[in-house]
């Protein structure tokens, strides 16, 4: 049987030329990019050489980028950096109620540690008002954190209004990045971001590796501890075959990302208006709003879609009821019931998340196969 | 109620909960050339009531991360797809909470036949269903066959009586039944293991698991304090006193969900001939003890009659009734009533200890007739 991969939000496949990089940096450059020597000095060009790439896709300064293990610890970073450098006693964060797990989890741990976090909520679009971020902000925000895509439904928040906002109050802004960069265009001063999340294995880099850019004069104390990697701000040898691979990843997508989000987004509308035209009850969550151009996030009613994934997949079909990080929940989306979906509809809602290998044969058998199971799911449940 | 046709490729969704019987049935129906689905329930976060037993690693516990981690290899093993589906919403709603509120209603409930009746043959067969498998596959012990003669699918007891699971499947409808597949019936666990260690299975010599799968070293009445207080729901009224059948007041105890009937050790008596629990009163709070005499019962009526073998029973039918897991079973007459859904158990010899909450699975040798709750 085929299988089709309509995961790419959860992650993407390494990219033939990204992987021949990675490689043969693997096999030859072996140094510890300190090391003194000819090793050494070779390690760190092709680190240096990796920085500036990341940097070229997001508009900074190389010297702003830090690299991480991954968006996870990108956005860990950020909120524990940031809000510790602060050094207040009564510091306050704002992050918005459809964050990923990696902000809201660091946001729950400050909590623990005595900081008031205001979660904003969304509209039904599943944006976030930057008025609200206006009225949220206190003496005591020391930083506002708002996703710049979301990983479920792929709608892009409003950050450079919501930067201007938070600057006139003196206030950082972070933005996690990591279903932004490589789907749309990213740059860090048009945006007004002062900290930014990335994650390799999103863009056809492999895992483990990511970055976090953060503007020059952004107090960051670091969460970790041990030698004078990346300028203090994250110790430990860098990874450099895998930061290498994240370099021409970003540069991959540099060179193909007009293109390439053209057509991702023809192939979404056609997966759109197919399901939506073919399988009564379904709706597109979050479809007002601003999206990156390969996700969309659809609802089937009185369908479960933890059973319609299982389902798919024996079909052959790799989807999704959201985050690969919650698979195996019991409670609905976060995100999907932010929007002010029903308990119900959101249990009954699917990510689609388009990329590289996605054809539009691969959409319409995507299309038949999702009719069929959403006719026998509906058949037997009325006999239920 | 005919076979229904197939079509070739439909798969079998084998319930596989990291143990050695489910795990021997995948093995063994794709080695017989079947297209498997395997399937863990999760049914209960043992995390969630940190204060039961926090040391111990989820070994022998249901649902632990171990347990679906040895499923999930298993199926690498035999090389099947494989899913964890959630169910603890459910599992919940129509086991743990019906256990709950049974002890605090002076009876013993079975809650493995509610999971049975609710949730592995409901539940799981509506998400076999949903996922195109038109059959189950359990690691159960027990036996289905369909009688030409009555049209009926019945059940009959394991081979194995040892490992004979029927007393905790007579809620089971025709309909599940005629989709279900016991492929362990047949086989003694010796049997089994010897499979599971011929196919190199990494459960092969896994231990067996316990009988309540979410309450931790069978002590329910922790788990029941632990359960209450995470729901935030005050205990009330649990103490209450100890009386005898002729209303002498012995004692005082801790609540009427640490006695069941026929009970005779933790009640913190002392008096010259053995004391049992005789029957326990949720409005007055009050521990009836007596003598083991005082516990015999010779008749008592069975209710929600689920008929498995026989349509039902218009004229006395004699069977063999098993009043327990542990009961070896007894001869008796069963008499209809007024009620269909009722049925009149009259013993030859009375019986020790007919306790509420309990179910009552009728036998005629290894068929299982039917069978209902106590009370």
């Amino acid at each position: 049987m085929q299988h089709f991969y309509f995961d790419h939000n959860a992650t993407t496949p390494v990219a033939p030329e990204v992987l021949e990089t990675m490689v043969s940096c693997l096999g030859q450059v072996y140094g510890n990019a300190s090391s003194i020597h000819y090793f050494g000095q070779a390690a760190k060009q092709k680190l240096e050489a990796a920085r500036r790439q990341v940097a070229a896709l997001i508009h900074a300064n190389p010297a702003e980028v830090v690299f991480t293990s991954g968006g996870t610890e990108a956005d860990n970073l950020a909120l524990l950096g940031t809000v510790r450098a602060a050094g207040r006693p009564h510091a306050h964060l704002i992050i918005s109620a459809i964050e990923h797990a990696a902000v809201l989890a660091s946001a729950a741990q400050l909590e623990r540690e005595g900081v008031a976090v205001t979660r904003l909520p969304v509209g039904s679009e599943g944006t976030v008002d930057p008025e609200d971020v206006r009225r949220a902000m206190r003496p005591g925000t020391v930083l506002v954190s708002i996703m710049h895509a979301n990983n479920e439904l792929g709608t892009v928040q409003p950050i450079a209004e919501i930067a201007i906002i938070a600057h006139e109050a003196g206030v950082p802004l972070h933005a996690d990045g990591v279903q932004a960069l490589g789907k749309i265009a990213v740059d860090v001063n048009a945006l007004g971001v002062d900290l930014y999340s990335m994650s390799g294995h999103k863009l056809y880099a492999p895992k483990g590796v990511g970055a976090l850019y953060v503007r020059k004069g952004t107090k960051l104390a670091p969460t970790s501890f041990g030698g004078h990697h990346e300028r203090d701000r994250r110790p430990g040898t860098e990874n450099v075959p895998a930061i290498v691979a994240l370099g021409v990843a970003c540069e991959l997508a540099g060179r193909t990302l007009a293109a390439e989000s053209e057509r991702l987004a023809a192939l979404r509308d056609r997966l759109e208006s197919n399901v939506l035209g073919h399988i009564p009850g379904t709706g597109v969550n979050g479809a007002g709003a601003n999206r990156t151009p390969n996700t969309t996030n659809v609802y089937f009613d009185s369908i479960d879609g933890e059973a319609m994934v299982i389902a798919l997949d024996l079909r052959g079909f790799a989807v999704s009821t959201g985050s690969a990080c919650s698979s195996g929940a019991i409670t609905p989306s976060h995100v999907l019931t932010a929007l002010g979906l029903s308990a119900d509809r959101a249990r009954s809602s699917l990510r689609f998340s388009l990329g590289r290998s996605t054809t539009a044969e691969q959409v319409d058998a995507l299309v038949d196969a999702l009719e069929a199971s959403v006719t026998h799911l509906r058949r037997i449940s009325v006999h239920a | 109620m005919p076979q229904p046709s197939m079509p070739e490729s439909a798969p079998i969704a084998v319930a596989m909960s990291g143990g050695v019987d489910s795990s021997t049935v995948a093995g063994l129906l794709v080695r017989q050339g079947h297209k498997i689905v395997g399937m863990t329930m999760q049914l209960w976060n043992q995390r969630r009531l940190p204060e039961l037993a926090p040391e111990t690693s989820g070994h022998g516990r249901c649902c632990s991360l171990d347990d679906v981690y040895d499923a999930r290899r298993v199926a690498e093993q035999v090389g099947i797809p494989y899913y964890v589906v959630n169910f603890e919403k459910q599992f919940e709603e129509q086991v743990v909470q019906p256990f709950v509120d049974e002890y605090l209603a002076g009876r013993t409930p079975v809650p493995c036949t509610l999971c049975n009746n609710y949730i592995k043959f409901d539940r799981f067969l509506e998400m076999a269903d949903s996922v195109g498998a038109h059959q189950i596959a359990t690691g159960h012990y027990a036996r289905v066959r369909f009688c030409d003669a009555s049209g009926r699918y019945q059940l009959l007891r394991a081979r194995d009586a040892s490992k004979d699971q029927t007393y905790f499947l007579f809620g089971l409808t025709q309909k599940q039944l005629s989709r279900t597949l016991f492929p362990l019936g047949e086989m003694v666990k010796p049997e089994v293991r010897e499979l599971a260690r011929g196919m190199d299975l990494a459960v092969a010599s896994k231990g067996d698991s316990q009988e309540i799968c979410f309450v931790p070293n069978g002590d329910y009445a922790a788990f029941m304090s632990a359960y209450l207080k995470d729901k935030g729901i005050e205990p009330q009224a649990t103490h209450g006193e100890i009386v005898t059948t002729d209303g002498r007041t012995l004692g005082e105890h801790q609540g009427i969900h640490h006695f069941t009937v026929g009970q005779r050790r933790g009640l913190g008596i002392s008096s010259p001939e053995p004391l049992y629990v005789i029957s326990t009163d949720p409005q007055t709070q009050r521990v009836v003890v007596g003598g083991n005499d005082d516990l015999l019962c010779g008749r008592f009526v069975v209710r929600q009659m689920n008929w498995i073998s026989i349509e039902g029973v218009d004229t006395p039918v004699r069977a063999q009734v098993k009043i327990r897991n542990k009961h070896a079973g007894a001869q008796a007459t069963l008499h209809a009533t007024g009620d269909p859904n009722c049925v009149e158990v009259v013993f030859d010899e009375p019986q020790r200890a007919v306790t509420p909450g309990q179910g009552a699975v009728f036998y005629d040798g290894d068929l299982v007739l039917g069978g209902g709750w106590i009370g």
